[in-house]
C-alpha cells in the first residue's frame, strides 16, 4: 500500500517540475551547475571503471575459448555485444545511481532538514521546479557519457587482448566490426536516456520528501540508491523485451 | 494585520490546533509562546499556509487566505519574509547572494538596483565585511542577520520568524530581538515571532498569545505577563528561579 502511494506521490512530483517555471538566468546557472557536477565530475570514475572492465570482459572471453576451431576475432565481437548492450548503460547506470543519486539525494536531503526548502516555498518558488528541472537537462548529456563508456570498455578490451597476447589487433579489430547492427546502439541509448531520467527524478523524491535530521539524509541517500537501482533493471528489463524481441 | 479564526489542524487522529483565534496587528511585534509540542510551529506554518487547515480561516488584510487561487497566494508570498530557527541561508550562496535571491528570483529589477536594495538591507542590519563569505564562515548572530536582511530585502507586509534567537548567547539574543523590533516598527511591518525564550517575552513582547496542548490559554502583552493569574502562563514563564524573583519584584512595584 505505501508503495502505491510513494509512486502516487512520485508522478505528481513529476507533473509539478512543470508547472511553474523559474527565470531563465537563474536556470541557466543551475543547469550548467549541475552538468559540470553530475556529467563531467563523474567523467573520471566511468572512464577508469569503463576502461577496466572492458579489459576484465576480453581476458575472460578468451580464457572460455579453448577449442582452436573458434576464431580469435570473437573476444573483439564478444567485448563489443557485451560493453555496447549490457555494461555501459546499465552497469554504469547502477553505478551513477550510486554516485550521482546519492548526489542528489543527499543535497536535496540536506536543504529540506535546514529548511532551505521551506524558505524557497514561502517566497513562492516552485522548489520542484528550481530544484529538480536542472538536474534532469543535465542528465540529458547522459549518453555523452555512456558513449565514452562504450569506446573506454572497447579500447580496454583491445590493449588486454592485444598486449596480454591473446589476440592480434587485426583479429580484435575484425571482431569489433564483425555482423554490427546499428539498431543494437539505438537500443542503448533509449535505455540511457530512460535511465538518465530515472537516475535525475528517484534520487530527487527521496531527497524532497525526506523527514528527519542530518541521519535521515544518509538513510536516505542509500534507499535512492537501492530504488533508483531497482528502477533501472526493471526498465532494462521491459525495454528489452519491448526493443530487442 | 493577520487574523486567524477558530483553527482546527490535524495529524491523523491528533489534534494539533483546537479553535485558536488571534489577531496579530501591524507594526507591532506578535509574540507565539508555548512549551515544546504544544503547537507554535504547526500555528505558524498554517498561516504561512504551509500546513493546509482542516477548519477555521485566515485572512490577510481582510483577504481570506483559503479563498485565495495559486497565483494569489504566490503573489501574497511576495510580501512575506521568513526568518528560520537554523537562518537556512543557501549554503551555495555568499551572503550577498542570499540576501540578492528574492530580488533576482521574484522581481524584474536590474542588477543595478538589486545590489542598491541588497547593500541598503545589509547596512540596515549591521552586516560588516561579511558579503563575499559563505554562511558557513560566519558565526550565528551573523547569520541570523543574513536571515533578518534576505526576509526583508522584498519590502514584505508580515514578517514571521520561528525562534529568531534560539542557539545565540544571551546578548547576540537581545540584540536580535531588537533589530527585529526596530524593523517591524520602522517598516510597519505585522511582525509574528514564535518562542520560548523568555527574554524575549520580556523585550520585545508587545503581543503575547500563549498555547497549551494546542489551544489559546492566554492573550496579553509584556506588562500583563508579570500580573497574570493564569495558572499555565504561571508555570511556564516563571519556571526558572530567576524569573520568579524578576515577578516578585514588579509585584513590590
Amino acid at each position: 500500500m505505501k508503495l502505491f502511494v510513494h509512486i502516487g506521490r512520485y508522478f505528481i512530483m513529476i507533473q509539478k517540475i512543470f508547472e511553474k517555471f523559474t527565470k531563465w538566468p537563474i536556470l541557466k546557472k543551475l543547469i550548467l551547475t549541475d552538468i559540470e557536477t553530475l556529467i563531467v565530475g563523474s567523467l573520471g570514475i566511468v572512464s577508469f571503471i569503463s576502461f577496466f572492465v572492458g579489459g576484465v570482459v576480453a581476458i575472460q572471453t578468451a580464457l572460455n575459448m579453448e577449442n582452436p576451431l573458434l576464431p580469435r576475432n570473437l573476444m573483439g565481437f564478444a567485448t563489443r555485444q557485451s560493453v555496447i548492450l549490457e555494461f555501459a548503460p546499465t552497469f554504469i547506470s547502477v553505478i551513477m545511481a550510486g554516485k550521482v543519486g546519492s548526489y542528489i539525494t543527499s543535497s536535496i536531503g540536506t536543504m529540506r532538514v535546514t529548511e532551505q526548502i521551506d524558505a524557497l516555498e514561502i517566497m513562492g518558488i516552485n522548489t520542484y521546479n528550481y530544484l529538480i528541472f536542472p538536474k534532469i537537462i543535465a542528465l540529458l548529456f547522459y549518453p555523452f557519457v555512456i558513449t565514452i563508456a562504450m569506446f573506454l570498455g572497447i579500447f580496454g578490451g583491445y590493449i588486454a587482448c592485444v598486449y596480454g597476447g591473446f589476440s592480434s589487433s587485426e583479429e580484435f579489430i575484425d571482431g569489433i566490426q564483425l555482423d554490427f547492427i546499428p539498431f543494437h546502439v539505438t537500443y542503448s541509448f533509449v535505455k540511457t536516456y530512460l535511465f538518465a531520467l530515472l537516475l535525475a527524478t528517484i534520487p530527487s523524491y527521496h531527497g524532497y520528501f525526506l523527514k528527519g535530521g542530518a541521519l535521515d539524509v544518509g538513510k536516505a541517500s542509500t534507499t535512492s540508491f537501492v530504488w533508483t537501482s531497482v528502477a533501472i533493471i526493471i526498465v532494462n528489463y521491459m525495454v528489452t523485451q519491448i526493443l530487442l524481441t | 494585520m493577520i487574523q486567524a479564526q477558530s483553527l482546527f489542524k490535524s495529524f491523523g487522529n491528533t489534534t494539533v490546533l483546537k479553535d485558536i483565534s488571534a489577531t496579530f496587528d501591524k507594526g507591532k511585534t506578535n509574540l507565539i509562546i508555548g512549551q515544546s509540542g504544544s503547537g507554535k510551529t504547526v500555528f505558524l506554518k498554517c498561516l504561512l499556509g504551509l500546513h493546509e487547515i482542516d477548519q477555521g480561516s485566515i485572512n490577510y488584510n481582510g483577504v481570506s487566505f483559503e479563498k485565495m487561487n495559486l497565483k494569489e497566494r504566490t503573489q501574497l508570498r511576495q510580501d512575506i519574509g521568513m526568518v528560520f530557527q537554523g537562518s537556512a541561508l543557501f549554503d551555495s550562496m555568499s551572503v550577498e547572494e542570499n540576501i540578492m535571491f528574492p530580488l533576482k528570483m521574484l522581481t524584474e529589477k536590474s542588477n543595478e538596483e538589486i545590489r542598491e536594495r541588497t547593500n541598503a538591507v545589509i547596512k540596515r542590519v549591521n552586516l560588516i565585511d561579511a558579503n563575499a563569505k559563505l554562511p558557513s564562515e560566519i558565526s550565528g548572530g551573523m547569520q541570523k542577520r543574513v536571515a533578518i536582511a534576505r526576509a526583508i530585502v522584498m519590502n514584505p507586509k508580515y514578517l514571521f520568524c520561528d525562534e529568531p534567537n534560539s542557539g545565540l548567547d544571551p546578548k547576540t539574543a537581545i540584540i536580535i530581538d531588537n533589530l527585529i523590533q526596530e524593523i517591524t516598527e520602522e517598516f510597519q511591518i505585522t511582525t509574528v515571532i514564535n518562542t520560548h525564550d523568555m527574554n524575549s517575552v520580556m523585550e520585545i513582547g508587545q503581543k503575547i498569545i500563549f498555547l497549551e496542548n494546542g489551544t489559546k490559554a492566554w492573550e496579553g502583552d509584556k506588562e500583563e505577563i508579570f500580573v497574570t493569574d493564569n495558572k499555565a502562563v504561571g508555570d511556564f514563564v516563571y519556571s526558572s528561579e530567576l524569573f520568579k524573583k524578576v515577578r516578585a519584584t514588579y509585584r513590590k512595584k
